[in-house]
């Protein structure tokens, strides 16, 4: 119940600040959207988003941030290389690496990573595997590509949801 | 407009476009998604910080802000599922892909038989 009246308020808020406005008509479509989508879908919010507000988890995901932006950046100029460049030098294919993350949500976190990330795309998680589409295979060692794909995000994700 | 808003907006349009190109260019949509999710992404960022360098602080600000954390959050998300929905559909990958790693594990059935 407590769980629901915070994904309540949290949804009430983001309304609120949508809207900007604290006319009454609105507070009252904002209480009623918020309390249809919490009674749909409150079995999809994570349970242990309450464990996040702890000062260490908060200060590695603000240490996150820069990280994950910068492989953005990267990411959108390899991209922009493989359109722009007259041959279009590719190696697609899907390939399946392990992550050794616990959490639902930190899972959830490292498959949205990967995809914004140079090259790589989730396809699916299946258990603690995941497959990912890579725009330019560079190693069909599975040991490798998990080197490669996962371990710079996990290192940090570990340190904020696990 | 301030110098800084041209060029914001300006970085924002080259993601986007190449972007675009890249989803006529790819040749599967597992290719495509990839141009267009990455590229699609940091672009409207741009545009939308250019919205926020604009108007200065206020309401309208607030709003691109909070576009953008939904773009962060929904854009990879809806590629996912474009992906696996596309793969599970039996969309093939390109005939130069290198290797399949979901339809050798039958799209993840034999690992949770395991």
């Amino acid at each position: 119940m407590l769980k629901k009246l915070l994904e309540f308020l949290i949804l009430w808020i983001i309304w609120t600040l949508l809207t900007w406005s604290l006319a009454l008509p609105d507070i009252l479509a904002g209480v009623v959207v918020s309390a249809i989508a919490v009674l749909l879908f409150s079995d999809l919010f994570p349970a242990e988003i309450g464990r996040l507000l702890h000062p260490r988890r908060l200060f590695w995901g603000l240490v996150y941030l820069p990280v994950f932006f910068w492989q953005v950046v990267k990411s959108n100029f390899d991209v922009a290389y493989r359109v722009f460049h007259p041959t279009m030098p590719i190696r697609p294919g899907i390939v399946k690496v392990r992550t050794s993350l616990r959490s639902e949500i930190a899972r959830t976190f490292l498959a949205n990573s990967i995809t914004l990330t140079p090259g790589t795309l989730t396809v699916d998680c299946v258990d603690d595997h995941l497959y990912i589409h890579w725009i330019n295979i560079i190693s069909e060692d599975p040991e490798e590509e998990t080197r490669l794909i996962v371990e710079k995000f996990e290192k940090y994700l570990r340190k904020i949801f696990d | 407009m301030s110098n800084l808003v041209i060029i914001f907006l300006s970085i924002g349009l080259f993601f986007n476009f190449a972007g675009c190109l890249g989803l006529i260019r790819f040749p599967d949509i597992y290719n495509r998604l990839q141009a267009s999710t990455k590229c699609v992404t940091l672009g409207t960022i741009f545009i939308l910080l250019a919205v926020v360098i604009h108007f200065g602080w206020n309401s309208i600000s607030l709003k691109a802000i909070l576009c953008v954390v939904f773009i962060l959050l929904t854009s990879p998300t809806a590629a996912h599922a474009i992906a696996r929905g596309s793969h599970r559909a039996g969309f093939p990958l390109w005939e130069g892909s290198i290797m399949d790693r979901y339809r050798e594990d039958q799209e993840g059935e034999t690992e949770s038989a395991n």
